[in-house]
């Protein structure tokens, strides 16, 4: 029989030890008996002989071995019964502990789903990236480098220890079939689905005679592109699309959801297909890598083995490769940089529930202390210390597990909303789901709870003077619960304290960064992505007339009151940073200074709106062949020149050719890298150059990444429509994508900051009632407590205003040592604050100072009514009661 | 009536297992039987007789039924498992070694008296 059973079949079991004793009983009665004793002699022998009935049935009961479950369950049962029994402190401890358990739950899903959870792909730990490293290579201004085309396929061949994918990142127009649109696509190796093991969802995989230069161009289609573009047509795949003016027979669909570096790329084609020049030059290094480590090789043998290749492709090409290395470290998803705030956050939702334990906590206390009777009565009876201790242990387990219960319901409603919420998109959002490992935390975050505000009141338990409590009946003082309670009001205010000064820090913190000057005036400025059609690109005479025609039509819709093109746009994604030097001995590139350069046209500062500082802007007199000309911003100026003045002044770009530049103006800076980031971004000198002189060779590249600015005279969003029908051109395969207005962009960059204020402001907004509340609660028990002893003081002579002060008194002694607490963790909080979100300073005094006294003042008025009632108190009954 | 000893710590088990090998038998039966075997040397206290017994099934030595007894009364029977009869025999090989070694070790000191 299991143990299990054994439970189960209590009541049988408890009725066959009844019934083996009386058996006994009655056989030794017998036998005396026949003996020669009288009947009631011999029944009192043979009880005397087993020597208690009922101590041997709990001997019998013990040695059953399901003892401690069958206690558990009856203090459940009670647990449950007296939560029943008070109504009103079971709902406020569970909702408090529901929202609190709820909101850690929801962040916990967050963070698992993001940050924790492996990549979606079979055996993920097997998967490694390739990395390309140099030491002229910034690693920190660049991030981690990729690999030149030509050592990808060395590293592919010669590699035994991973199965090597590469991925090559581009964008181009889908002209056929359905309206024109622009996409990111991916070029990638042959293998790539059967490195990550990802089946498709339609059609075939890439075989490697797709993967070379003549085949027949094939596709595979990104199950959102599919979605999006061909309505999810089932009969797609076979059929063929055009994308840059070459048909590509779609051969298959990729899975839902399937993400490299963080994005679903629109299409995929082979990679092997692709002529371009710069694939074939082992300088450039444009591919990404993914591998799988081979059965039975580690990490640490493919860092060795991939070591090896690298110097042997450093001997046979030691123009390119020379002091080239190959990094080789797991793959990990990629996330941006959410980490430190999604931490942040957990940590202060943390917070809130240490606060809601707190105050059940002093609840429970309050509760215990007037319970005290029962625990006695309860010892008297012969309880154990420690079966006691256990018996409370329960009781908080059960409100702990319930609470908890709750916690994940509204987890499970509150996560979705949540990530909806998250300003732009959440890095994996869609692995953002309640699986066991949230499960588990929320168990184990519901019994921690449980313990922690159960400790207190279950050490309690010990039944100290027995006797003394008995008589007492429970109604004398006890110094050692107003400790216990002054912690615990301490330690909530402490908490409240550190929420409220974070909040305030953000709130400060956004204020300022919202009455920065971006440096461009933001306000009916819409910014687009522009894409030439291919026929025009290929031909590099037909592109600046191309741009000119589409500026000039641009300028003919109503509204639009100036245009221009530029490559880069301040606050949104993407830019060109090179080195500069102010003399002809320009040092090797890793020791030159970077600065932020920008391709233009005359135009661009009124349409921007930015500040001529000295000098001139570009004009028509700037023209190929004329003398080579640069504006820089008076932050470039500074840097580069000090004191002096630029005007006039030459500066050498090694990688724009050999040929210095002339300065010719300096304008006002811009908040490139976002109002908030702009301030610690590593590079914030800016350069601009005239479209006009930039080279024919760069004009192809240029002209794919080009982006159209237009002011508008009227909201411009409104404009959006038309400017994309007169945009569309003769062939009608020009598109305009990713349109934004500038304001938006400078909202963006603020977002973050924004969001965080926001979910501070909210955990602040819950700390600062629930301090309140478990100050009265604990300030309105320990007066009630000191009702005798109020009344002694009046008839002895105390005012009301006396007995109001006293309360006030120990109330404003537990909260200052909260503040005081709490103002350390605030500066911790501070910094980690500091150091995660770009724009915060550190803590001001005024935002502490508000802070500080807004939390005192809602502290004290909630200690104003207990000390009120205490004040009201009638000396003649309060001591007829003792 | 001789004097009575204290049973040793952990002979009790032994002393109910061997009882029950002869055969499946109710409480109160082994506890006469302990008590006419020894010449009612050995006294066992009846109240730890059962607390014993069902911690002897808990672990798995004992197994027990529902029978009637020659007089006719439903009584609850232990007999020995396969479990129990290997370990009736280890622990009785253990004592007879510890019995004979305590004898040698008193012999030893007679002699040496003489």
């Amino acid at each position: 029989m299991s143990w299990w059973n054994r439970l189960w079949r209590r009541r049988q079991m408890e009725e066959q030890l009844e019934r083996e004793l009386r058996f006994h009983l009655e056989e030794h009665t017998t036998e005396l008996y026949a003996d020669g004793h009288a009947l009631d002699e011999a029944q009192r022998q043979a009880r005397l002989a087993i020597g208690g009935p009922e101590q041997v049935k709990e001997l019998c009961r013990d040695a059953r071995g399901t003892r401690w479950l069958e206690d558990l369950l009856q203090d459940f049962r009670y647990a449950l019964r007296t939560l029943w029994q008070k109504p009103g402190f079971a709902a406020v401890t569970l909702m408090t502990l529901a929202l609190g358990i709820g909101a850690t739950t929801v962040m916990f899903t967050v963070v698992n789903g993001v940050l924790l959870k492996p990549l979606p792909y079979p055996q993920p730990n097997e998967l490694v990236s390739v990395h390309g490293h140099s030491n002229d290579w910034n690693t920190g201004a660049f991030g981690d480098q990729n690999v030149a085309y030509l050592d990808f396929l060395d590293l592919q061949r010669q590699s035994n220890s991973v199965t090597l994918a590469g991925t090559l990142y581009n964008g181009g127009t889908v002209s056929q079939p359905g309206e024109p649109e622009y996409i990111y696509y991916r070029e990638v190796s042959n293998n790539l689905f059967s490195v990550l093991r990802v089946k498709l969802a339609q059609g075939r995989a890439f075989l490697s005679e797709d993967d070379r230069i003549g085949a027949g161009p094939v596709a595979i289609l990104g199950y959102s592109f599919w979605q999006r573009h061909f309505a999810g047509s089932p009969q797609i795949v076979g059929t063929s699309l055009t994308l840059d003016q070459k048909s590509y027979m779609i051969i298959g669909i990729a899975p839902a959801g399937m993400q490299l570096d963080g994005e679903e790329p629109d299409l995929y084609a082979p990679l092997g297909q692709d002529t371009a020049k710069f694939l074939r030059n082992r300088k450039a290094h444009p591919i990404g890598t993914m591998a799988r480590l081979s059965p039975r090789s580690t990490t640490a043998l493919a860092r060795a083995e991939l070591d090896l290749i690298g110097r042997h492709l450093a001997q046979q090409y030691p123009d390119s490769n020379a002091d080239r290395t190959f990094l080789v470290q797991p793959l990990r998803p990629e996330v941006g940089g959410v980490g430190p705030t999604l931490w942040l956050l957990l940590g202060a939702v943390s917070l809130v529930l240490l606060i809601a334990c707190a105050n059940i906590a002093s609840l429970l206390l309050a509760r215990a202390v007037s319970r005290e009777r029962e625990f006695a009565m309860r010892a008297a009876l012969g309880a154990s210390r420690g079966r006691l201790v256990r018996q409370c242990l329960t009781e908080s387990a059960v409100l702990g597990l319930l609470g908890g219960a709750l916690g994940v319901l509204l987890a499970v409603l509150g996560t979705r909303p949540f990530v909806a919420f998250w300003p732009g998109d959440l890095p994996r959002g869609k692995d953002v789901q309640l699986d066991w490992h949230v499960l588990l935390f929320a168990l184990g975050v519901s019994l921690l709870s449980g313990l922690f505000f159960g400790l207190a009141p279950a050490m309690r338990a010990p039944a100290r003077k027995l006797e003394q409590a008995l008589r007492a009946g429970g109604r004398t003082v006890v110094g050692s619960s107003r400790r216990l309670h002054a912690i615990f009001v301490t330690f909530e205010v402490a908490l409240a304290v550190v929420l409220l000064i974070s909040a305030g820090t953000l709130g400060r913190t956004l204020l300022r960064l919202a009455s920065l000057d971006p440096g461009v005036n933001v306000r009916n400025v819409l910014v687009a992505r522009m894409a030439l059609p291919p026929g025009v690109l290929a031909d590099t005479g037909r592109i600046r007339p191309a741009w000119q025609d589409v500026l000039d039509r641009a300028r003919q819709v109503p509204g639009v009151q100036s245009a221009t093109i530029v490559d880069t746009v301040p606050l949104r994604e993407g830019n060109n940073q090179l080195g500069y030097w102010t003399t002809a001995d320009v040092p090797p590139e890793n020791r030159q200074p970077l600065t932020l350069t920008t391709c233009v046209m005359p135009e661009y500062l009124k349409v921007m709106g930015i500040a001529l500082r000295q000098g001139r802007f570009f004009d028509e007199r700037d023209r190929m062949g004329s003398g080579q000309v640069v504006v820089i911003d008076e932050v470039m100026a500074q840097q580069a020149f000090g004191n002096e003045n630029p005007i006039g002044k030459r500066l050498w770009m090694p990688t724009m050719g050999p040929t210095p530049y002339e300065i010719v103006g300096v304008v006002g800076h811009v908040r490139y890298w976002g109002l908030a980031s702009d301030d610690q971004a590593q590079v914030r000198a800016q350069l601009y150059y005239p479209f006009s002189q930039l080279p024919d060779q760069l004009l192809h590249r240029w002209s794919e990444l080009m982006s159209i600015i237009v002011r508008t005279g009227t909201p411009p969003l409104g404009l959006v429509a038309s400017l994309r029908h007169e945009l569309r051109g003769a062939t009608g395969d020009q598109v305009v994508y990713q349109v934004r207005t500038l304001e938006q962009l400078a909202s963006n960059s603020i977002a973050q900051q924004r969001f965080l204020l926001l979910l501070f402001s909210v955990f602040a907004g819950l700390a600062l009632p629930l301090a309140c509340i478990g100050i009265y609660g604990v300030l309105a028990y320990l007066t009630s407590q000191r009702v005798p002893e109020i009344g002694l003081r009046m008839a002895l002579g105390a005012s009301a205003w006396n007995v109001m002060r006293m309360v006030l008194r120990q109330s404003l002694g537990m909260i200052l040592a909260g503040v005081g607490v709490g103002v350390a963790g605030a500066l911790i909080a501070a910094r980690l604050l500091k150091s995660s979100v770009a724009g915060v300073r550190s803590i001001e005094p005024l935002t502490f100072a508000l802070m500080v006294s807004l939390l005192v003042a809602a502290a004290l008025l909630a200690s104003f009514v207990p000390a009120r009632r205490a004040s009201r108190v009638d000396p003649m009954s309060a001591l007829r009661q003792e | 009536m001789t004097a009575k000893s204290d049973l040793p710590q952990g002979t009790l088990d032994l002393l109910i297992l061997k009882v029950v090998a002869l055969g499946p038998v109710h409480g109160y039966a082994i506890a006469q039987r302990l008590q006419q075997v020894s010449r009612d040397v050995v006294q066992v206290p009846q109240g730890s007789l059962y607390p014993a017994l069902h911690r002897l099934e808990n672990r798995g030595l004992l197994a027990a039924d529902w029978k009637e007894t020659d007089t006719g009364r439903e009584a609850k029977f232990y007999r020995l498992t396969r479990k129990g009869r290997a370990q009736l025999g280890a622990e009785a090989a253990s004592w007879e070694r510890l019995t004979a070694a305590v004898g040698l070790i008193l012999k030893l000191s007679e002699g040496g008296a003489e």
